[in-house]
């Protein structure tokens, strides 16, 4: 176990080993060839974090982390990089995340992409991605980190865009890229700043400077802020999250991998790696536990009204984002990286529940087309259902426990207001998410005849995975219970203590813990009675609610024009501003230099053709001239 | 006991009258006449030179010269012959087919 | 006494050459240039040249202008050329000729103050060029042979006559 874990630096390498091959030779391998390589690369992946994980447990918190310095990458003066890795709690986390979700979708690919065109495609983006992403939170300095995060930027753009044909994939995949471009501008200047102050990109020098003292406020604040800029774009939080719903464009194995469980974290884990700066600037923490908060119960409303399944269940990923900035900016970085494990299990879940829904009406996604599916799609139903539990915030689902672990955390760091909009969201959560329960698997069946013609079950290698995903997001929240409960349950935090040595909540008495559990637990009810009420019982209210608002319900359904005013302010001036620049300088000055000097090539040519009349004398009379010219210079 | 300077002067005067005759001649082989005349100026000053000097290699130089010029000549005519041939004329005007 | 031969074969010299230039036909003209080269010769062999000016006599009066007046009689009688026209360019000639002149009588006179001659010293004797020809200049001596070899050919292929298509 000890010699396996001393190979923790091939845990990226071997999923890039698989990328390779496939894509020099992706198109000529068979199909069976394929899922097994691309599957078992990520498999063995996690069967090394496992074992790195095994061999953490053994090693006492002052050994670590673990580093491995492949070579040294970038020597230039006083800046250097080193391509080199390192493992710790964090970091094993998130390579158990990435490597086991990521296993899972891989194999749920299999079965679902089956009969796609671009099979070998698909499964090298699949493994360039787990390699970028491993890369990201492997790397032990910020430069490497961000080689990472660019990497899974360009994977996603090109999962997005996979189908490119699709007009609307290739729009979505260009509007990834670009928003996620602004946020990378904020990340790469916060990274200068971070050179300029610290003197190293290197995770350790970074936080020794920042406990050490050698860091001013101002300085941390700005590096912060700049950084969460990054990490908005990367998360989808506002105002740089318009990218996340145009995604769903993408095959639905890819949502479920890059926007529900790996990539969308990543601003989490960056800001978690990034602690000790953030414990110096209570200003960037409220930020971010303020946007967080805000964007939480804003995703949360535009996820109440949305029609495709797919769009409900990114807009709840945007606020699932936003619990987990809630628990990193009141300091609870343990109780963030809880939810992120829990919500990678029951949001890829879901994912891939609602891909096997589509694929049995064969790619309907509308909602109002959909019901009473549960009796033709059992497994699918009973793990989707699952997920909605758990998502919801059902008591003893994984779910509960990390977004109380943060809802309990923010109060008692006394902020309030934050903790209520957290609660306000839990409400909403439980409720569209219920409403998408009723619509599509319950009540009256609104089938299109061509859809129902091929209505079947998904194959075992979809289902599978799913009931895997489902155990997980039943069970995993005994990895962190409340203290009220007991001591000692809290596993998970207490390994993450070691990485996040600065605790900044304040002592919660047993009675307050034991209300804010109870408050989580009525929310829970709460959104999940409404939602029985709106489209069990009584289906005429939500009619009835359009019908009282209509105005406040078209904001919600067109996500309240936010793209319309990004079009409008941003993207139509940039656009017919460069094509003012385009035509007024590149074609005029640029082509007009370029095109003018052969012009005026041309015409000296033309000119000095006069000079050769074929006459022998005239020659000659050159050449005398010359010999006078030169002797004269010579003379003199 | 002869001044070398008149050698060379008298160089410089044959050589500029070659360049007069070739200016002034109309026919193609006179032309050529005329730069034999140039040549054979500038033989005349190596050869001062070389006994000013005291280095034969001027007087080599004036053998390689006078090589030279016999094989030029024998070319240059050919040459003439062919325009000749071509244009039943000798005339160096309106030769001009390799204008532009 | 040298001196005065000097300048007889100086005027022949110069002499010769404006007969070629006032010539009428090129017939003439070449007749003329012939005894250029032959006085010439004759410095040649003031200039302490003896081989050089034996070669000059046998090579260039002998030979070249021999071939030129071979070409000259298989050109049909023309019809006069009077001077050159194109006054433009006989007049500008003209000028550069004698700035021509006058820089190089400009040089001339730095070149060499009043040097004299040495009188003859056997410096160009036979012996003496040719065992400078054949030592420092064989190289030179030995390409030489390609280029006349190179004339011959080209001369040759040049002037055939084309065969009848």
């Amino acid at each position: 176990m000890a010699e396996m874990a001393r190979l923790f630096w091939l845990i990226p390498l071997i999923p890039a080993a698989s990328f390779l091959i496939l894509l020099v030779f992706g198109r000529k391998l068979p199909k069976t060839w394929i899922s097994l390589q691309a599957c078992l690369s990520v498999l063995a992946s996690f069967v090394l974090s496992l074992a790195s994980f095994g061999e953490l447990l053994k090693t006492a918190p002052s050994s670590l982390p673990l580093v491995k310095t492949l070579f040294s990458w970038i020597s230039a003066g006083r800046f250097s990089a080193d391509l080199s890795f390192h493992f710790d709690p964090l970091t094993a986390v998130m390579t158990l995340v990435v490597t086991g979700v990521g296993f899972l979708i891989h194999a749920y690919s299999v079965g679902y992409m089956a009969r796609d065109r671009s099979y070998a495609r698909y499964f090298a983006l699949l493994n360039l991605f787990t390699f970028a992403m491993l890369l990201l939170v492997m790397a032990s300095n910020m430069v490497l980190l961000f080689v990472g995060w660019e990497g899974v930027g360009l994977c996603s753009y090109l999962l997005i865009s996979f189908w490119f044909e699709k007009p609307a994939a290739a729009a979505a995949g260009q509007k990834a890229f670009l928003v996620n471009r602004i946020g990378d501008a904020g990340f790469l200047m916060g990274l200068l700043f971070l050179f300029l102050f610290v003197g190293s990109t290197e995770f350790r020098a970074i936080d020794q400077a920042a406990l050490g003292g050698g860091l001013s406020q101002g300085a941390a604040t700005l590096v912060c802020l700049l950084l969460f800029i990054g990490a908005c774009g990367k998360s989808a939080q506002i105002p740089l999250y318009v990218w996340l719903p145009d995604a769903m464009e993408g095959p639905t194995p890819v949502s479920a991998l890059i926007h529900a469980a790996t990539m969308v974290t990543a601003g989490v884990y960056m800001v978690s790696r990034m602690h000790s700066l953030y414990s110096l600037s209570p200003a960037a923490l409220q930020v971010v536990a303020v946007v967080g908060a805000v964007t939480a119960v804003y995703a949360a409303t535009m996820a109440l009204v949305q029609n495709d399944i797919k769009r409900v269940l990114a807009y709840s990923t945007i606020s699932q984002l936003g619990f987990m900035f809630i628990g990193c900016g009141v300091g609870a970085y343990a109780a963030g990286m809880f939810h992120l494990t829990t919500h990678a299990f029951f949001k890829s879940l879901l994912f891939l529940a609602a891909g096997s829904v589509l694929h049995a009406l064969s790619g309907e996604q509308d909602l109002r087309k959909m019901g009473g599916l549960r009796r033709y799609l059992p497994w699918t139903y009973s793990t989707f259902l699952i997920g909605a539990m758990a998502i919801a915030g059902v008591p003893f689902l994984s779910g509960f426990f990390s977004k109380d672990a943060i809802l309990s955390r923010a109060f008692a760091a006394g902020q309030t207001l934050v903790w209520a909009a957290g609660l306000l969201a839990a409400v909403l959560t439980a409720f569209y998410m219920f409403r998408l329960v009723l619509l599509t698997f319950h009540g009256r069946e609104r089938l299109e005849t061509e859809a129902k013609k091929h209505l079947h079950e998904s194959p075992p290698v979809m289902t599978l995975p799913l009931a895997l995903l489902a155990l997980f997001s039943l069970a995993a929240g005994a990895l962190g219970l409340p203290a009220v409960l007991g001591p000692h349950l809290d596993r998970f935090f207490r390994f993450l203590a070691p990485v996040f040595p600065v605790a900044q909540e304040g002592p919660v008495s047993p009675g307050t813990e034991w209300a804010l559990i109870l408050a989580s637990v009525a929310a829970a009810l709460a959104g999940i009675g409404a939602a029985l009420l709106f489209y069990g019982r009584e289906p005429k209210i939500p009619a009835w609610l359009v019908h009282r608002f209509p105005r406040l319900y078209k904001a919600l359904l067109n996500k309240y024009y936010v793209d319309e005013f990004y079009g409008l302010v941003i993207v139509n001036p940039l656009l017919r501003g460069s094509e003012a620049v385009y035509r007024h300088f590149d074609l005029k000055i640029i082509d007009g230099g370029v095109n003018g000097a052969g012009r005026l090539a041309t015409l000296a040519g033309k000119a000095l053709n006069s000079l050769q009349t074929g006459r022998l004398k005239d020659y000659a009379l050159g050449l005398l001239a010359g010999l006078v010219l030169i002797l004269g210079a010579l003379l003199l | 006991m002869i001044p070398l300077n008149w050698f060379l002067a008298l160089s410089a005067v044959l050589f500029v009258l070659g360049v007069v005759a070739f200016f002034v001649k109309r026919d193609l082989i006179t032309m050529f006449l005329a730069v034999e005349v140039m040549l054979n100026a500038a033989n005349l000053a190596f050869l001062t030179f070389a006994k000013k000097q005291g280095l034969l290699a001027g007087q080599v130089i004036v053998f390689f010269v006078i090589t030279v010029a016999a094989a030029e000549a024998a070319i240059g005519l050919a040459i003439i012959l062919l325009v000749f041939r071509r244009r039943k004329t000798i005339r160096a005007e309106g030769a001009d087919e390799m204008k532009g | 006494m040298a001196i005065a031969l000097f300048v007889v074969l100086a005027s022949i010299v110069i002499g010769s050459v404006l007969g070629m230039i006032f010539s009428r036909t090129p017939a003439y003209s070449a007749l003329w240039l012939v005894l250029a080269f032959a006085a010439s010769g004759g410095l040649f062999g003031l200039l302490d040249a003896p081989f050089i000016a034996a070669v000059q006599i046998l090579i260039y009066a002998g030979a070249i202008m021999v071939l030129f007046i071979f070409v000259i009689m298989m050109i049909p009688r023309q019809e006069v050329f009077p001077a050159d026209g194109r006054k433009v360019r006989l007049a500008l000639s003209v000028l550069l000729a004698v700035v021509l002149a006058a820089e190089m009588g400009v040089a001339l006179l730095a070149a060499l103050q009043g040097d004299s001659a040495a009188g003859l010293s056997g410096l160009g004797s036979t012996r003496a060029v040719g065992r400078t020809l054949f030592q420092d200049f064989l190289y030179p001596f030995e390409i030489t042979s390609l280029l006349i070899m190179a004339a011959l050919v080209g001369a040759i292929v040049l002037s055939k006559k084309r065969a009848k298509e």
